[in-house]
């Protein structure tokens, strides 16, 4: 047995990958250390899908290197295998087959005999709360509990490594909790956990560092606060009573914090950055003279906050354009990688 | 199937909450197995394609109806024109028209991969560190299972019809041996396929492309000696000939050496050629 949680899982340079035209990476680089959950985060078509089946052997980068726990992936994809799992974003299981068959069918490839892969089976079923359904097939499953087969299947043999790719994308915000609650378990126990999403509170949440990635190259990496703060330290949120006011706010803010404010689409919230270049003082102290200037213009303040820049933020900052992407470009992806 | 859904009805849904205990007795990692042994991967896998029938029953339906159409159909449209009687034309025509229906239904092998790839199944199978071959060998397996139920079929048909092998059971036996063997083989061909084209209608039409001329253009339906010269020819060197030859012979108590000869070698060159480019394929995806 040879759990290491110490040093770097994957450890890859410059790769590349093309789909014909596409260039899916363009010179990846990624360091993920061990032990912990590590983001990857980008919109649809920025080459995570890529990038996670190039890392788990089911496809050769065209160039640059990549090791995963010292192990090249291309040289010695078999030795990679016995260490890695991976959850895709399609079903990983086959949709025929009920859950205890599937899960059993996986027991025996890994070496388990019938009786001890039927017990591993029902251990995990009980687990992952899918004991009711486990003589149904998976196809009559719903979206969580497909996931939920999903990640039971990847960690048969706890796995050294796991992959996650995209693994909330479409499911409702309670079966989202649950597949958090489950990383969150994994990560615990000693797996690595590679996980990719577009959903920028998810990578804040479950990672404890995360590489911004677009266009088939990272752009940014750190952690989730090295990358906020390396956009502006924070941002004041606010609220109003009267709607009619905001116009008002507006002037009395830009005039105390000489930043652009940014009126919401809710016609009393508004926001402003604070604690940038170009000031004296600390975010917190901008945003007290801001609230100050707010009250003796006799304006109505029903909710004040001062946080962090959320990601979406920080990836607008770093790219210069929004965190979406095209139906097409993804298209092309999801083609692509297969 | 109704086994399948009943637990889904009648009962109300109970939330999950995922619980650490017992996700900790899960992840605490346990002694790692050994690797499988190439056979009992393989096995493993044809066990899938047992379950994927028991569960999708309607896909016996092309080693079934179809066959029994096509002796059906071909015996009463040709039985009168090409021999005295429907009767007297089976008695040449059924080792013939199994063969046909047989090596077409191998074509299902390359759709049912292209399928389950589709789906996105394969990239579970081809992260685990098994024998490479074994997802392959273990479908078409599964696939044997479905060739050997069509022959039976196919030739229960025929006995019902009227056909009277002259080499008995042990013959009819060796010819369905034969049968199988080259499809297994043959088989190979369409697993390439369904790895390189994109979806399963490419497949679809390629297989019929390839199979439609492989299965006519030879001595299935007709002697090929009132043939022009150039389609004599292609008729002689198709294997499929060679295979209906030495069908006929076994079921008919005989043994045709040269076509024997020739289909083990067409076997030989089918799994080294295309099993070969579709290992490099399945690699390389």
């Amino acid at each position: 047995m040879s759990r290491r949680t110490t040093g770097l899982a994957i450890e890859a340079v410059g790769l590349t990958r093309s789909f014909g035209e596409t260039r899916a990476l363009a010179g990846l680089d990624l360091q993920v250390p061990a032990g912990a959950v590590y983001g990857v985060l980008g919109p649809n078509g920025a080459g995570k899908t890529t990038a996670v089946r190039v890392l788990a052997t089911l496809l050769r980068p065209d160039g640059g290197q990549a090791r995963v726990f010292g192990h090249d992936v291309v040289a010695e994809a078999d030795a990679v295998r016995a260490r890695v799992s991976l959850t895709g974003q399609y079903a990983s299981v086959d949709e025929d087959l009920t859950g205890t068959e599937n899960l059993i069918l996986l027991g025996r490839l890994l070496g388990l005999r019938k009786p001890a892969a039927q017990q591993r089976a029902e251990q995990l079923l009980a687990a992952f709360g899918l004991t009711e359904a486990a003589g149904r097939q998976v196809k009559k499953y719903s979206g969580g509990m497909r996931r939920r087969i999903d990640i039971a299947a990847s960690i048969l043999n706890t796995p050294d490594l796991l992959f996650l790719d995209e693994p909330t994308t479409g499911l409702d915000p309670r079966s989202r909790n649950q597949v958090w609650e489950i990383i969150r378990a994994v990560v615990s126990h000693g797996t690595t956990v590679l996980l990719t999403t577009q959903y920028l509170d998810e990578a804040d949440k479950l990672a404890s560092r995360i590489a911004v990635v677009d266009h088939g190259r990272v752009i940014a990496e750190g952690t989730p606060g090295e990358l906020k703060s390396s956009v502006g330290s924070g941002t004041v949120h606010l609220r109003l009573r009267d709607a009619g006011q905001r116009p008002e706010a507006e002037r009395v803010l830009v005039a105390a914090l000489s930043v652009p404010v940014q009126l919401e689409a809710d016609p009393v919230a508004m926001t402003a950055r604070v604690g940038g270049d170009g000031s004296d003082l600390d975010a917190a102290a901008q945003a007290a003279r801001a609230l100050g200037e707010l009250s003796r213009a006799g304006i109505v303040v029903d909710d004040f906050s001062l946080g962090q820049p959320s990601l979406d933020e920080v990836f607008l900052a770093l790219t210069d354009h929004p965190a979406v992407a095209t139906e097409d470009e993804r298209d092309d992806e999801l083609e692509a990688a297969r | 199937m109704s086994s399948d859904t009943a637990t889904s009805t009648g009962r109300a849904p109970t939330v999950y909450v995922p619980s650490s205990e017992a996700l900790a007795t899960v992840l605490a990692p346990g002694a790692r197995p050994t690797r499988p042994s190439p056979l009992s991967a393989s096995l493993t896998f044809s066990w899938r394609a047992l379950l994927k029938i028991k569960h999708v029953p309607e896909q016996l339906f092309d080693v079934t109806a179809f066959p029994i159409i096509m002796v059906l159909m071909f015996t009463y449209l040709f039985g009168g024109a090409l021999a005295d009687s429907p009767r007297d034309y089976l008695q040449f025509f059924l080792p013939g028209i199994m063969v046909t229906s047989v090596v077409m239904i191998t074509m299902y092998t390359g759709i049912g991969l292209n399928t389950d790839i589709e789906k996105g199944v394969f990239d579970r199978f081809r992260t685990l560190p098994v024998w490479r071959p074994a997802a392959l060998v273990g479908m078409i397996v599964g696939d044997v299972l479905r060739y050997v139920l069509a022959a039976l079929v196919i030739l229960t048909v025929g006995l019902v019809l009227g056909f009277r092998p002259d080499g008995g059971v042990l013959g009819v036996l060796a010819g369905i041996g034969l049968l199988v063997v080259f499809s297994f083989a043959f088989s190979w061909v369409w697993t390439f396929f369904g790895l390189i084209l994109r979806s399963e209608k490419s497949v679809m039409g390629v297989s019929m492309m390839v199979l439609f001329p492989l299965t006519f253009l030879s001595n299935v339906f007709v002697d090929p000696s009132t043939m022009p010269g150039w389609l004599q020819a292609f008729v002689k060197a198709n294997p499929i000939t060679h295979l209906v030859s030495s069908v006929r012979a076994a079921m008919a108590g005989t043994t045709d050496a040269s076509a024997m000869m020739w289909i083990m070698l067409w076997s030989v060159v089918f799994v080294v050629v295309f099993g070969t480019l579709t290992m490099y394929r399945y690699n390389r995806r």
